[in-house]
């Protein structure tokens, strides 16, 4: 038989976002990846900026460019970015290494899976994340001038 | 087993990161606790301050480590995120080598840097 | 089907149609269907095909969630049609699409070759070096209640590729193995008879193994089983790591008892009925 034509239905970058049924683990798995861009766009310029005072550059204190308000919230987002990848890295940690996910069991309807099985651990790491970028923001744009 | 391998220094990076990147965080923005790391008045990244810790070994020694196992934390991961799209070996070859050339550089700035700044805090402190 | 006309109700089918002879791509269109209480997706399908258009085509066999043939997107999640009542997921409208990240054969008919390909290749069969015994039995393979337990779940999966629709990393990554052949490794790999997963190991432990998997949890969303694919898969990736950093448990495939009647009987269990061949 010859080749027949097919039609290729991947999802492509859109099944990142949809398909599924959309649990609250298919977000958290979302906002890490953007998160982790996030920092890492972030860090590879905060190592050449910072770099730089080693030849007396200190673009980041007062009077200088990046110590204006843009930058000063910029950092801010980036604080926030790295409250939930760290938090949620916490959980990935744990529940990629098999610890958090629990034991195979006999699937019984209505199925209980392990996403019921870590959900209290997302849900935890989810208050300590906003507690600590409440904490944070305190720091950031209020006292820390 | 490969990917074995990368995987899994990319999670020990990860929890190594959580302890030096909070640390860091503490000591730059938390005014509690900077005192002993910024004894001058002001920000705990004003000049003088930054120069202070520049002068001690044990920040530019972490410095370092942390730069070097967040290179390899952030674009592991990056790599990660571009070898999910099905692309040609010959571009996943590529991706990996400049990836790799732009953790080295920036690894090397990073230390060339600390480790400069290390000798001018201390000639500054003596001087 | 017969129409009960005092109690159903009409719901409108968008169905996705492709002939690869005489369409560029894929293309919705609209069946109205009079659907009754109880009635499953596949029921909606036999209707459309009967009463008004029987160039429709899917998949299906056994019609009660077991053969794994009807894998399908219905309102944008995948899952089994014949375990699907039409009124549980719809007031005016369905849509019924072929499972995603396969390519489309016809109509609702996705290809699920690259999911079997993929599931051959971790070896989803019991491997031992004693292959005499393998071909000449000449006991059993003695294995606990907690041993079973330790694999048990996963060998529920019916292969209808459900998860494989619903993962994010597959929408992408066709080189990744995928929540189902990695689920059928990690059964494999804790049975307690198996002597293989070393191999499947260097399949698991690739680029395009395990660790593409970051915990989405979509298969174990979708799966109609029960099987918590995303559960084998985080236990595979432990056992892996574990084992790259030669911490691994040697584990060494269980002892054949031999021959019938060897283990300690209890009392009071008849005597097994006399051969028949
Ligand atoms: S794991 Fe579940 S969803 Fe995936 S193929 Fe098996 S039965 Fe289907
Ligand atoms: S848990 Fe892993 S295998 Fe399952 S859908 Fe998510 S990424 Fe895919
Ligand atoms: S027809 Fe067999 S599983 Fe649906």
């Amino acid at each position: 038989m010859a080749e027949m034509k097919r039609h290729d239905n991947r999802l492509g970058l859109w099944g990142w976002l949809g398909g599924g049924r959309w649990g609250v683990e298919r977000h958290a798995y979302i906002l890490h990846r953007l998160t982790g861009l996030a920092i890492l766009l972030y860090f590879l310029m905060h190592i050449v900026v910072t770099s730089l005072r080693a030849s007396g550059k200190y673009m980041w204190i007062e009077g200088h460019v990046l110590h204006q308000p843009v930058f000063r919230f910029g950092e801010y987002l980036v604080f926030a970015a790295f409250a939930y990848h760290a938090f949620n890295g916490i959980r990935l940690v744990l529940v990629e290494l098999g610890l958090a996910v629990g034991k195979p069991i006999e699937p019984i309807y209505p199925y209980k899976t392990s996403l019921n099985v870590q959900r209290p651990l997302l849900i935890s790491m989810m208050v300590l994340a906003g507690i600590f970028l409440l904490l944070g923001s305190f720091e950031f744009l209020g006292v820390g001038k | 087993m490969r990917e074995t391998k990368y995987w899994t220094w990319h999670m020990t990076a990860g929890v190594v990161i959580l302890f030096l990147l909070g640390l860091h965080m503490l000591i730059m923005h938390v005014g509690g606790v900077s005192t002993s790391f910024a004894p001058y008045s002001g920000e705990a990244t004003s000049k003088a301050n930054s120069l202070f810790r520049d002068s001690k070994l044990f920040f530019t020694v972490t410095y370092i480590f942390l730069l070097g196992i967040a290179l390899y934390h952030g674009l592991y991961g990056l790599r990660t995120i571009l070898f999910e799209l099905t692309l040609k070996p010959v571009v996943e070859k590529s991706i990996t080598f400049v990836l790799t050339i732009t953790g080295l550089g920036l690894f090397v700035l990073g230390t060339w840097a600390a480790i400069a700044t290390h000798a001018i805090a201390l000639s500054g402190a003596r001087g | 089907m017969t129409e009960n006309t005092n109690n159903s109700r009409p719901i409108t089918f968008h169905v996705t149609r492709y002939n690869p002879e005489s369409d560029r791509k894929p293309y919705i269109k609209s069946y109205t269907v009079p659907v009754r209480a109880g009635m499953t997706v596949l029921d909606g399908l036999h209707y459309i095909k009967e009463n008004l258009d029987p160039t429709l085509a899917w998949r299906f066999s056994c019609r009660m969630g077991v053969c794994g043939s009807c894998g399908m997107l219905l309102n944008g999640h995948p899952t089994l049609a014949c375990n699907t009542q039409i009124l549980h997921i719809a007031d005016t409208d369905l849509t019924v699409g072929p499972l995603p990240n396969f390519e489309i054969i016809r109509d609702l008919v996705p290809d699920l070759m690259t999911m079997f390909e993929k599931h051959r290749s971790i070896n989803p069969h019991i491997v031992r070096t004693d292959e005499k015994e393998l071909n000449t039995p000449e006991g059993e393979f003695y294995q606990t209640p907690e041993q079973l337990e330790k694999f048990l779940q996963f060998t529920y999966c019916i292969k209808c590729g459900c998860c494989m629709g619903a993962c994010p990393t597959l929408a992408t990554d066709v080189h990744y193995l995928g929540p189902m052949p990695l689920a059928a490794a990690e059964r494999y790999d804790n049975d307690s008879r198996d002597d293989g997963w070393r191999d499947r190991h260097q399949l698991t432990g690739s680029a395009h193994g395990a660790f593409r998997c970051h915990y989405a949890g979509e298969c174990s969303r979708v799966c109609p089983k029960g099987v918590d694919p995303a559960r084998a898969i985080q236990h595979l990736k432990r056992q892996l790591v574990l084992d790259y950093l030669h911490l691994a448990r040697k584990k060494k495939p269980c002892a054949m008892l031999h021959g019938p009647g060897e283990g300690k009987l209890l009392a009071n269990i008849p005597a097994a009925p006399a051969k028949t061949v």
